[in-house]
């Protein structure tokens, strides 16, 4: 992997550059440890070394074995938590345990607000950004009506089904118009062929707000599916042992499956895979 | 019919049948007018009490001492418990205080009450709400505990101030359990308020039911007591329903 940040400097220190390709995200040498809970001064080494450029606009997948950190990793992207070594930076600037602006998640479980309807949990997003009340209007809308939910403004959480909590997730990260959405395993929960047509909501969201895309999944053919490149971690700690380019064009759906590479690449990742997820369960290395 | 409705029939007839009981033993005379007025006529002089007046200076500083300590309780007790969420240590002493508090009998403390507070309604109000307190902090602490650590993210994520994450999601998130604390909350502070009054007052509903008691003055005593019930009655269940309506928007009925 070639360092991008090193072949494009920034000239004039204002602004990063928005061209396709930049450097968006970049990690250094990243590590987390976590302190055992209990016992005193034990820690956990979670995640790292990390070296990571996510590109500005790209569809990033990362694929790991459980309890490999792929969490870990969303949360010190998204400046909820702090690395113990290394460096985070967010278009430059460095991320130290605050959250970024342009930044948007989706959590792995279900972080709906129960008390408030569907247009309350999605207008909740927008609290703290200042727009006209016809702009606000017009991003709820169209955050409602992308994730098929405008009939269902007027709901409570508690009447949808889980697939379309996690949508309601989105429209909220949406609202923001982020420049960078972080996806943990938003579909963990959803049944096969859902999860595949959720995938072609999320290639259709990537598409029409040119925001990269990190998404976090324990699915192969997702990641495959899905992404322009797709990292796949080691067991515990997390390391990067491969990133592998589908190539894909840019208004792909979830039609790829049937393709020839699509196979190829699922084959590829699992190769890499097995191993990792072998000493995840705990079972030693039979093959060389 | 579902089990529900039958059971709330069953509830009615129950009273009805009570009620309709306690009414012919009164008229047959199997209960003495000197004990207890027939059911009817309780309501009679309630109607009258209230048409006449002469007890409303009595019922308005009960009601209106009752409403303060109740409201000193949640706002104290919904502070003090968010303060506790973030303080581990403190919390974990106070745990068994709390356990064990409504073991303590505070009227017993009334008269140091007195002593510190004046004979005002002061004291009045301090037993109300150090009787609802408790149950106020515990529950909403008991709400506290079971946010979703994911909502808390959220609240981080979308750049929450401590207040705003306590205002916007903490508490509303917890309501249902706030509001469970503020249904004993109402209890707790009538009792102790009404109670105080019994024991050593000038004015008020409990003063006057223990004046009407000394005086075998039948016609002001148990009209109070019905008014009593049936106002505690009534804002319980006010806040039931409203709790009803919570529970429904989250899925929990
Ligand atoms: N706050 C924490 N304190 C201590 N250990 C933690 C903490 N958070 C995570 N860990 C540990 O770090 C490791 C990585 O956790 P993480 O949640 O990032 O894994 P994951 O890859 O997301 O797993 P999954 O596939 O189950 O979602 C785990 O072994 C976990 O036990
Ligand atoms: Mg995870």
């Amino acid at each position: 992997m070639t360092s991008i940040m090193t072949t494009s400097k920034p000239i004039t220190p204002t602004r990063t550059p928005s061209a396709p390709g930049a450097a968006q995200v970049s990690l250094r040498g990243v590590d987390k440890e976590f302190i055992r809970p209990g016992r005193s001064g034990e820690t956990v080494h979670a995640l790292g070394p990390i070296d990571l450029d996510l590109r500005r606009g790209e569809f990033f997948a990362v694929v790991g074995p459980s309890g490999c950190g792929k969490s870990t990793l969303l949360e010190l992207v998204a400046g909820l938590s702090t690395a113990t070594r290394g460096d985070v930076t967010f278009e430059g600037k460095p991320i130290h345990n605050r959250i970024p602006d342009g930044v948007g998640v989706v959590f792995q479980e279900d972080a709906s607000f129960p008390w408030l309807s569907v247009r309350e949990n999605i207008a909740f997003g927008l609290r703290r950004i200042k727009i006209d009340p016809k702009e606000r209007e017009r991003r709820i809308e169209n955050a409602l009506a992308m994730m098929g939910l405008t009939s269902f403004a007027h709901s409570f959480p508690a009447q949808l089904s889980g697939g379309m909590r996690q949508r309601v997730c989105i429209a909220r990260t949406l609202v923001t118009e982020p420049r960078l959405i972080l996806l943990d395993e938003p579909f963990g929960a959803l049944d096969q062929q859902t999860r595949l047509l959720m995938g072609d909501e999320v290639l259709n969201l990537w598409r029409k707000t040119g925001a990269t895309v990190f998404l976090i999944t324990h699915a192969l053919d997702e990641a495959a599916m899905l992404a322009d490149r797709i990292g796949v971690m080691s067991a515990r700690p997390g390391r990067l042992i491969d990133i592998v380019e589908t190539g894909w064009p840019r208004d792909r759906d979830s039609r790829i499956v049937q393709e020839e590479a699509f196979g190829a690449i699922t084959a590829r990742l699992w190769r890499s895979l097995r191993a990792e997820s072998m000493k995840a369960i705990g079972k030693p290395e039979v093959e060389p | 019919m579902t089990p529900k409705k039958r059971a709330a029939l069953w509830r009615i007839a129950l009273l009805v049948g009570a009620v309709g009981g306690l009414e012919i033993l009164c008229l047959s005379g199997h209960i003495d007018r000197l004990t207890m007025q027939p059911p009817h006529r309780i309501v009679m002089d309630l109607v009258a009490l209230l048409a006449g007046g002469e007890l409303n200076g009595a019922i308005a500083k009960t009601l209106r001492n009752a409403a303060l300590a109740f409201v000193i309780a949640m706002v104290a007790g919904v502070s003090f418990a968010v303060l506790l969420h973030y303080l581990r240590s403190l919390r974990d002493m106070l745990d068994p205080v709390f356990a064990t508090y409504y073991a303590i009998p505070m009227f017993a403390f009334y008269p140091l009450l007195i002593v510190l507070f004046g004979l005002g309604d002061t004291p009045q109000i301090f037993i109300g709400a150090m009787l609802a307190v408790v149950a106020v902090i515990v529950n909403t602490l008991n709400g506290l505990d079971r946010i979703p650590r994911v909502l808390l993210k959220t609240a981080r994520v979308n750049q929450l101030s401590a207040w705003d994450t306590a205002r916007l999601v903490m508490l509303p998130c917890a309501a249902p359990h706030i509001l469970t604390g503020a249904k004993l909350a109402v209890a707790y502070s009538l009792i102790g308020i009404i109670g105080a009054e019994f024991i050593m007052s000038t004015g008020g509903m409990g003063y006057e039911i223990s004046f009407a008691y000394m005086n075998f003055d039948n016609a002001k005593m148990y009209p109070l007591i019905l008014l009593i019930l049936l106002v505690s009655i009534a804002i319980n269940t006010l806040l039931a329903k409203w709790e009803k309506i919570l529970m429904a928007r989250r899925g929990l009925s």
